[in-house]
């Protein structure tokens, strides 16, 4: 059986194979242009307070084709558990059903429990290696920048591991999300029994759950951590107090860099939740003078509650959403087994 | 060696409120080559997923060679399967094919397939997606008894093929069961194909056996009785009317008797498999066209 689905895996595995070479050249080719800019900005050198060569650095890459290649980073990490659950997971299980081959592979000498064991197993261990692989290259070519991001704070190319977008992207979430693609795939299979309605209906789910996981989920694995903020501590990265209601945009905290803000209230000095800021207050906002702004709120008590998950929180936090999704491709992938083996019993 | 190659008791298959074969008990013994004849949709299928495991019934039990439905290696060893429409891999060669069924089945018969497909006149090296439909079952065929089964089922195997396909196809069918102590069950719905192969036969309509047992004993104990018209109801006692046809003239009824007939009004002949089968069928065979008789 372990023949048989490397036979059937060949073309996929030799895909795999090419894509990771690709971008491991396309990584080593570039990877020095990103490190003399690093150098240039002076950070090999900087050893304390090394914020404003950060900054430099960052925005010298802003303006390098680097930021190409580390958006095509980004595009890639979040490409290939969804090409993995597309056309590794989706017709696994379908296509044999679709195209009555499953008739011929039960009827060997293999029971069927065999055959999903060794299927679902090298194949998940094969999207899970590809996708650990591609993690590795694409954090090794993107270490300078989150060095550098981590030592400036907010920045310019709005870079921090734990940020929404690039989360996902780096450490060992891709491994998790490259496991849950390929049990998705594999179910979704099971149950539609039809290869192309199956790899639709793969990407459809695994696509939402991409997007929709960072902005439920994930904030809430750990709870976050809870702080009221004086405006003069607080990094403002706007305010709209105009209009209906009063909103703060928290960019950072200080003594926090490199926390992923996740929501922030206006309160005043009793705690309770503001919606309208005091007139003379918006004064001084309307006149454009923000210092004058900031004194005005700390004069009257008010500060921002912050909800955030710190920096130091990274890999506390990628290891529960890779455990979360683990836990889901095994889940995905027991039914899958428990289904085929099931088929003598029930059509 | 068993004596048995199926017995089934009471099964039964239910999807939904449909049952596709009901009340099924048989016992067809080994060392046969079975004909399992029914019109499309009869439970031919059906029955044979109950008999190769892929299926689990309803109600009621079935035995395989002695053992339960195909679950275990060893047992899946024992028992050949080829498929409706003689399923194989599109992308694979010919070559993988053999080497699937060798990497699969511990007594896999590399010099047998090996053999075969050179007897074919396949080329190792071509993609089963490539192949004609005549070599796609031999392909399937190959695999299924370079195994080396006790027993092979076959679903349909020919019903896709022309008819010099179906010829070669049923001869190396044949050929094998003679070299090897191979008991085969076949299903069809075209009749001429499984009379010259099959000594023993089970009828399948509505998803219920009709009948089975050995084509020479269900010869015998059938007759075909002509004479001048008369009512099935006057016809001597022992005897169970399967079928009967009238013109203004005269009546021609097809009986089952295990005892020779006497009735100086009646010519009494026998049978042919062609004409035993389509008697069974009855109504069934009058409203459902699919029961088609080609040679």
């Amino acid at each position: 059986m372990i023949w048989m689905t490397w036979r059937q895996f060949r073309p996929a595995a030799i895909s795999a194979g090419a894509a990771l070479i690709a971008l491991a050249t396309a990584v080593a080719a570039t990877r020095p242009t990103l490190l003399s800019l690093y150098t240039s900005a002076g950070l090999p050198a900087c050893h304390t307070a090394c914020a404003t060569d950060a900054q430099k650095f960052l925005s010298s890459v802003q303006f390098n084709y680097t930021e190409y290649i580390r958006f095509a980073c980004i595009g890639i990490m979040y490409l290939v558990p969804a090409i993995i659950g597309l056309f590794w997971g989706a017709p696994l299980i379908a296509r044999e059903l679709d195209s009555g081959t499953f008739r011929l592979a039960w009827s060997q000498s293999v029971t069927r429990a065999r055959w999903a064991t060794v299927k679902l197993g090298l194949i998940g261990a094969a999207a899970i290696l590809t996708a650990g692989l591609m993690s590795l290259l694409v954090g090794w070519w993107s270490s300078p920048l989150y060095q550098a991001a981590n030592q400036a704070g907010p920045n310019i190319l709005s870079i921090s591991r734990l940020s929404g977008t690039l989360f996902s992207t780096t450490g060992i979430v891709p491994l998790g999300y490259a496991a849950f693609a390929f049990a998705l795939g594999a179910a979704v299979g099971l149950l539609l029994r039809r290869t192309l309605p199956a790899m639709a209906v793969t990407v459809a789910v695994f696509v939402a759950i991409q997007v929709l996981v960072p902005m439920l989920v994930r904030p809430h694995l750990i709870p976050p951590v809870q702080t009221t903020q004086a405006p003069s501590t607080a990094q403002i990265g706007g305010v709209d107090a105009i209009g209906q209601g009063v909103f703060v945009s928290v960019l950072g905290i200080n003594g926090q860099r490199g926390a992923w803000i996740l929501g922030n209230r206006v309160v005043d000095a009793a705690g309770q939740t503001l919606t309208t800021l005091p007139g003379a207050c918006v004064h001084f906002l309307q006149n454009g003078n923000s210092s004058g702004f900031l004194s005005c709120l700390t004069r009257d008590g008010i500060k921002f509650a912050v909800s955030y998950q710190p920096a130091s929180r990274y890999w506390e936090l990628q290891s529960a959403e890779t455990g979360m999704y683990l836990v889901l491709a095994a889940g995905l992938g027991g039914l899958c087994y428990w289904a085929v083996r099931r088929r003598q019993r029930a059509a | 060696m068993t004596t048995s190659a199926v017995t089934a008791c009471g099964l039964g298959k239910r999807y939904g409120r449909h049952w596709a074969l009901s009340d099924c008990t048989l016992s067809i013994p080994a060392g046969h080559v079975v004909g399992l004849v029914g019109p499309n949709g009869a439970g031919k299928t059906t029955l044979i997923g109950l008999m190769t495991g892929m299926l689990g019934p309803t109600t009621g039990s079935i035995e395989v060679l002695g053992g339960p439905a195909p679950n275990s290696p060893e047992q899946l060893a024992r028992i050949g399967y080829v498929a409706q429409g003689t399923p194989t891999y599109a992308g694979l060669s010919v070559a993988d094919h053999l080497r699937f069924g060798a990497h699969t089945n511990p007594g896999w018969d590399n010099a047998l397939a090996a053999w075969r497909i050179q007897d074919l006149g396949l080329d190792p090296r071509k993609k089963a997606g490539k192949l004609s439909g005549g070599q796609r079952a031999q392909l399937a065929l190959t695999l299924g008894i370079a195994k080396r089964p006790e027993l092979l089922i076959l679903d349909e195997p020919i019903a896709s093929l022309d008819p010099l396909a179906r010829h070669e196809f049923l001869q190396s069918l044949m050929a094998a069961t003679g070299e090897h102590e191979l008991s085969i069950i076949m299903s069809s719905h075209l009749l001429g194909d499984l009379e010259h192969v099959c000594d023993y036969l089970v009828v399948l309509v509505g998803s219920r056996v009709l009948l089975d047992g050995p084509v020479a004993e269900l010869l015998a104990s059938h007759h075909l009785l002509t004479g001048r018209r008369r009512d099935a109801a006057s016809l001597p006692a022992g005897v169970q009317v399967i079928n009967q046809s009238h013109t203004d003239q005269e009546s021609t009824f097809l009986v089952r008797s295990t005892a020779p007939v006497i009735d100086a009004a009646l010519a009494a002949s026998p049978v042919d498999v062609e004409q035993l089968v389509l008697a069974y069928m009855g109504g069934a065979a009058r409203t459902s066209p699919a029961l088609e008789v080609q040679r």
